[in-house]
């Protein structure tokens, strides 16, 4: 038997554990997962700006993998890759043969002075905080900036100035907010095909703009936010997406870059200098492209792919060429679709109801469909 | 050219727009005020983004060399 090792129990990591329990008989695949709940994070904006009930968000880990897959409920301390073995917080040493880590990327608002005050969406319990405030802000100045670039699911923000437009609309109390974006970047989106239908976006639902605004602190008292380029932006309400590293195990474990990310090869999805031994996809790499679910999941199956024929003695073959595929919510029933990779940027279709809906079906679908391999 | 030396190189070659911009905003983040940074780039795009973004942060763009098949950008933290 082989030992199978999967670091991870987000979209990424539990696809790949299913797909080598499936496939390679002689796997004996363990999943290590710090909490044991799956959480379904393209929902946080619907639990911000939808009143989502956060349930629909988490599932128990282990009744999405399938029974072959054992479950450690466990904290990851360090990876030892000479010793092929993973430590953990309870102190059980975890030996491997192949090793894929998809621990995702941690929040770091701490390294923002002053954001204590901010709220974001990229957990459930701030997601629910942003709910809150949202339900009492009555009007005035919402601001929505970036702390650090790279984060997860770049066009999140964006999205979320679509949806602020809506939610304030359903209120009846547009004209008394004034939604003001700041994007990182010199456009506002981060796809530069896609950038100028956002703009027009932006433009048709009077959402303002400032380009090239990367957040550097924030004072409370005065109500401000300035940026590492020198300009200063007041608000009522601030939206920061906070910074974002990859997991402490693997920094000190030496697997990582100075920002935290795994050096990993984007075809082979391989770390570089471990090849053959450890894998890395999703959030946690350092390979230059976004940070989300969908690319964890396309990952996962090239990855899993690749470990199960290993795993029996075969080459392997599979290779990631960037694919990624999303939906973006634009509000009011209308979206957006994406679908890309290294060769090919993508073409955005105009902003329909179809894309909305597809959307809509992935968010139902998802339980079903993903974590379990099935597409 | 000669007298300068860089500080940190940040190497974003094989990464697409606006990976380059992306990895020399992370690193003016770390780097002190006075440091050069060196950021290599194989992605057109940065031809545009980059010395946009360091004119607007207030930063000096000391050089911009092609090489074969990437670009090299040396920047001083001015602020």
């Amino acid at each position: 038997m082989k030992r199978v090792v999967v670091l991870g129990g987000g979209v990424g990591g539990t696809i790949v554990a299913n797909l080598v329990a499936k496939k390679a008989r002689d796997a004996d695949v363990t999943l290590v997962d710090k909490t044991g709940k799956h959480v379904y994070q393209p929902g946080f904006v619907y639990v911000a700006f939808d009143g989502w009930d956060p349930k629909r968000l988490v599932r128990d880990e282990r009744k999405l993998l399938r029974r072959r897959v054992k479950l450690l409920v466990d904290e990851v301390v360090r990876v030892d890759p000479k010793g092929k073995q993973v430590h953990l917080r309870s102190g059980t040493r975890l030996p491997y043969d192949y090793l894929v880590i998809a621990t995702g990327a941690r929040l770091a608002p701490q390294e923002i002075p002053g954001s204590e005050v901010a709220y974001h969406f990229y957990s459930v319990e701030c997601a629910l905080k942003l709910r809150e405030a949202l339900a009492k802000f009555g009007g005035g100045r919402i601001v929505i900036t970036v702390g650090g670039v790279p984060y997860k699911c770049p066009p999140a923000p964006a999205e979320s100035a679509c949806l602020l437009d809506y939610y304030f609309s359903k209120r009846g109390i547009r004209d008394k907010v004034d939604i003001h974006y700041l994007s990182p970047l010199g456009r506002v989106f981060p796809l530069e095909t896609v950038s100028p239908t956002v703009q027009k976006i932006f433009d048709a639902k009077s959402v303002r703009y400032t380009t090239f605004f990367n957040a550097e602190r924030v004072d409370p008292e005065k109500k401000v936010v300035y940026s590492l380029e020198g300009e200063e932006v007041p608000y009522d309400l601030l939206i920061m997406i906070p910074p974002h590293h990859g997991a402490k195990f693997a920094k000190d474990s030496g697997l990582t870059d100075a920002g935290g990310w795994i050096p990993t090869d984007k075809y082979t999805l391989e770390v570089k200098g471990h090849e053959g031994a450890i894998w890395a996809i999703g959030d946690a790499t350092d390979i230059p492209i976004s940070k989300a679910g969908a690319t964890a999941h396309y990952e996962a199956k090239v990855v899993g792919e690749n470990v199960a024929a290993m795993v029996d003695g075969e080459a392997p073959i599979a290779r990631y060429d960037g694919k990624v595929m999303c939906f973006c919510d634009a509000g009011f029933h209308r979206g957006i679709a994406m679908r890309f990779d290294y060769q090919h940027p993508p073409v955005p279709p105009p902003l329909s109801l179809k894309w909305y809906l597809g959307k809509v079906l992935v968010n139902r679908l998802y339980w079903t469909i993903v974590p379990k391999a099935r597409a | 050219m000669a007298e300068v030396v860089i500080t940190r190189l940040v190497d974003a070659r094989g990464s697409m727009c606006p990976g380059p911009l992306m990895a020399l905003i992370g690193a003016v983040r770390e780097q002190k005020v006075g440091d050069v940074i060196s950021v290599y780039s194989g992605d057109t795009g940065s031809r545009t983004d980059i010395p946009l973004w360091v004119k607007k942060a207030g930063h000096e763009l000391i050089a911009l060399r092609d090489h074969e098949g990437y670009a090299e950008f040396v920047i001083r933290k001015m602020r």
